[in-house]
């Protein structure tokens, strides 16, 4: 066996035409990943495209019978912070994401209590965020989500622990209902909280 | 040496006070445990409405401009074959 027929992409037609089908199928993950990372519809959509036309063209990188999913959740997450990464620090909170948020709640079709959440995601800590998305909706393992987010394991658990409880007390304080400065300033003192409740414990 | 009444009544008062300390400290655990289940309960609610609001988007049928993307990628084969 050649090199090259070893390699997913090349110009083995069968193992591009496997290939494809299964990151067909994968669109609507990536969709929905990129969805809940973004908070809203168009940007998503930008992000999983550009995350669709990047898997492709790193066909030949990707091993058949590995975890594709994993595989195009991780260049997601790459594009989506090589996208953000000039204009965001790491744990500091998106307030440009959180006012676009806060916007998107006038749409009277959503139901009230998914706005409410997409609009407390929008206010974690982007790395907070992706982590409880992974774990808590993406189905992935602890592990499988330390693979993607290219850390430790500990740091992902740690991650979802803090942003579940964050997460808790924007619903239970109503931060995310309010305008973007003071939705600002209500969510660094349930961030400090939480900090305080994580070494405490 | 104390007496064995003494004793019996000093035993008495001791197990009294043990029996509200007790109490009092179940009390006060009681108190935090409901709010514990409280809080697992609401996070519980997070969770269910995370995954909801994730499946609600891979249930959504894919827009036409994604499948154009792949279908692109086959003209540019198509093209390559005919080169």
């Amino acid at each position: 066996m050649t090199a090259e027929a070893v390699a997913t992409g090349g110009d083995d037609p069968a193992m591009e035409g496997r290939f494809k089908r299964e990151l067909v199928a994968l669109i609507p993950h990536l969709r929905a990943f990129a969805r809940t990372l973004t908070g809203d519809q168009a940007s998503a959509d930008d992000l999983a495209q550009d995350a669709l036309m990047k898997a492709w063209d790193a066909r030949a990188s990707y091993q058949m019978g590995t975890n594709m999913k994993a595989w195009t959740f991780m260049i997601l997450r790459n594009q989506f912070y090589s996208e953000k990464r000039r204009s965001w620090r790491q744990t500091q909170l998106d307030q440009d994401a959180a006012e676009r948020t806060l916007v998107a709640v006038d749409d009277p079709q959503a139901p009230v209590a998914l706005d409410e959440l997409r609009l407390g995601l929008g206010m974690l800590p982007p790395e907070q965020r992706e982590a409880l998305i992974l774990v808590g909706a993406g189905g992935f393992a602890y592990e499988e989500a330390a693979e993607i987010c290219g850390c430790a394991v500990g740091t992902v658990k740690s991650r979802v622990s803090r942003a579940r409880r964050a997460l808790q007390g924007i619903l239970e304080t109503g931060a995310y209902d309010r305008d973007g400065r003071s939705a600002g300033d209500a969510m660094n003192s349930i961030m400090a909280e939480a900090e305080h409740l994580g070494q405490s414990r | 040496m104390m007496s064995q009444n003494q004793g019996g009544r000093s035993l008495e008062r001791r197990n009294a006070k043990a029996k509200a300390e007790d109490e009092s400290v179940e009390a006060a655990k009681r108190a935090p445990r409901r709010a514990l289940d409280e809080a697992r309960l609401r996070q519980q609610a997070i969770g269910v409405k995370l995954r909801q609001m994730f499946d609600r988007v891979v249930n959504e049928p894919v827009p036409d401009e994604f499948l154009a993307i792949l279908r692109r990628v086959d003209d540019r084969a198509q093209g390559r074959d005919d080169s």
